[in-house]
């Protein structure tokens, strides 16, 4: 795919993403809002900004792979691949439907440009480093990338992907870890605290870059800097707002697995057009 | 069976899990922390750059292994059989099943067999928490040349694979070169009054049980059936069609494993009685390997009983609503 290189550009799409998260999730009256709108700057800087990928070269040995082991994030993942090309849009409107392309989370032998299903919390990191070591032994050049969620960092399979990725020294992955601070039943510091959050993954061997995971300029630095780590893994550490882009979604734990009604979603489209 | 040569399982497998490095270089070996009792340290020694020692973290072994098949290779992921299916049942299930990936979960020390280290250790539940995951093949080798050619075949054959072998030595059974056909049983010995479906170490069990009935004027079949998922229905329906009443024989819990399949099937197509040897209903304990088999009803002996009571039951006068 032709890369985007400008934030303001990047900014452009991020908005319209947010416009098809939106409708998405109002159309099907199930998923998860807060999560696909923190995660979607991030994802819009990955996919239209960096990533070597597209759908006319789906299966290229040499491109790079995005892990979504945050899976509820899913409806951010697919306004990406709709917008991507590598399915027509007009299946953003069948999502979580029966015989749909477009499972509640992401299912791989269903919905083009989903390398591996996920939705299960705790087991993409491991995927993904299964994916790198393999790239690694083919010699191929392409970047693993995996998004997890904070709450996910509860999972102790997390630590153990950590330590095999460090152990590994894979250096051709990046994690990246959406701390958007809430999760299904409150904050995450009074569900189950993670923090130092930073200092963990660096105790377990990582490097970590820590950014404003809206701030398009700092992501895009911010992944550069990651893929450019040599002999270990690298942990892009994005601070996010669950809900962003809608105030009234906005750090609000209800979100998490709540769809807008179609009044909120008026509302929200108007406040994203004036954005 | 007395005078047979016993041959390990799992010396087996990890010899032919390096012959099969040698041809093919995609495929890749995960092992937690036990490669020495797996028997992968064969395959660590000849390919160290293909063998990932994930140390004690079976769920990111399994999990790591789907992410090796995503990324094209073929893993053979392995550690005790409690561990690959118990502990990282989840792990079987959402990252290897659900999107039907490459993975072969070789595990070792099934059953009760595994003797003196206790209940912890002892899978008795494991063909039934493989047999219930969709897109699985579920194997129970009944000895070394078949776990050979098991894992031959599962190398060379696409899709999820749980294979079970175990610590202790078996009675060999099966020929040296016999290829392994997934899927497919087969009859070892004839018989006309009843039919007994076994695998793994019950299988030479079953046979020394046939040859027991004889003496006593009962006439006994004889069925290895290796593959518990995908089960071969159209023996098994033959079976119970031929002889009127079936006994299946199996080192694992009677309920969910090749016994429950068994009856499913029967029940569904041929109803005759089914008598399940097995464990029933219980943890194990430590002790010598074949002090348990005998302790907990897995012998040559319970089978010869079940077979008693399951002819019995097929000649028990006709009753309202039976079917024989």
């Amino acid at each position: 795919m032709k890369l985007v290189n400008d934030a303001g550009e990047l900014r452009k799409i991020a908005r319209d993403l947010r416009v098809d998260i939106l409708k998405m999730l109002a159309a099907s009256g199930s998923g998860h809002t807060g999560g696909s709108l923190s995660a979607i700057d991030i994802l819009t800087a990955l996919y239209f900004g960096r990533m070597n990928h597209g759908p006319n070269i789906p299966k290229d040995a040499d491109r790079d792979i995005f892990v979504l082991s945050k899976g509820h994030g899913a409806p951010a993942l697919y306004a990406v691949l709709a917008n991507c090309g590598y399915f027509d849009k007009s299946h953003l409107g069948t999502l979580r439907q029966l015989n749909s392309m477009l499972s509640g989370h992401p299912y791989s032998p269903s919905t083009p440009g989903v390398e591996v299903s996920t939705g299960s919390l705790g087991q993409g990191l491991s995927m993904a480093n299964g994916i790198a070591m393999a790239l690694r032994l083919d010699k191929r050049k392409g970047t693993v990338f995996c998004m997890m969620g904070d709450g996910e960092t509860q999972e102790g399979q997390i630590w153990e992907a950590a330590m095999t990725a460090s152990h590994q020294k894979l250096d051709n992955i990046v994690g990246i870890l959406d701390n958007n601070g809430l999760q299904i039943d409150g904050w995450v510091r009074d569900v189950k605290g993670i923090e130092p959050i930073g200092d963990k993954w660096r105790a377990f061997g990582w490097d970590v870059i820590e950014i404003d995971g809206h701030d398009m300029p700092a992501i895009l630095s911010g992944i550069d800097k990651a893929v450019a780590v040599k002999g270990k893994p690298c942990l892009i550490w994005a601070h996010t707002v669950k809900g962003k882009g809608v105030s009234f979604m906005e750090n609000k734990a209800s979100f998490h697995g709540l769809t807008p009604t179609q009044d909120e979603l008026a509302k929200a489209l108007v406040e994203l057009s004036t954005t | 069976m007395q005078g047979v040569e016993k041959k390990s399982l799992r010396d087996t497998y990890g010899a032919i899990l390096a012959e099969i490095g040698e041809k093919n270089p995609n495929v890749v070996v995960l092992d937690a922390d036990l490669s020495s009792s797996t028997r992968t340290s064969i395959f660590a020694s000849k390919f160290p750059d293909r063998f990932f020692n994930m140390g004690v973290a079976e769920q990111d072994m399994i999990s790591t292994a789907a992410g090796l098949a995503a990324g094209g290779k073929i893993p053979f992921a392995s550690t005790f059989a409690i561990f690959a299916s118990g502990r990282a049942w989840e792990q079987v299930r959402q990252s290897v099943c659900l999107s039907n990936l490459n993975v072969k979960i070789a595990a070792s020390h099934g059953g009760i067999t595994v003797g003196e280290d206790g209940p912890s250790h002892q899978a008795l539940e494991d063909i039934a928490l493989m047999r219930v995951l969709p897109n699985m093949t579920v194997i129970v080798p009944c000895d070394a040349n078949e776990t050979a050619a098991a894992t031959r075949k599962i190398a060379s054959t696409y899709g999820p694979v749980y294979l079970r072998t175990s610590r202790e030595k078996f009675p060999l059974i099966i020929g040296k070169d016999e290829e392994f056909h997934i899927g497919k049983g087969r009859i070892l010995r004839h018989g006309s009054d009843v039919a007994i479906i076994a695998c793994g170490i019950m299988t030479s069990k079953a046979l020394d049980a046939a040859q027991k009935l004889e003496e006593e004027g009962i006439s006994a079949g004889v069925v290895n059936m290796p593959t518990i998922k995908p089960l071969d229905k159209d023996l098994i329906i033959q079976m119970a069609a031929t002889t009127g009443a079936i006994v299946t024989a199996e080192e694992h819990s009677i309920t969910g494993g090749l016994g429950s399949a068994v009856a499913e099937v029967v029940c569904e197509s041929e109803p005759v009685p089914v008598m399940r040897v097995g464990m029933k209903g219980k943890f194990g304990s430590s002790g010598k390997p074949d002090e348990l088999m005998d302790y907990y009803g897995m012998s040559a002996a319970s089978i010869v009983e079940a077979a008693h009571k399951a002819v019995a039951l097929k000649n028990e006068p006709a009753r309202n609503g039976r079917a024989r």
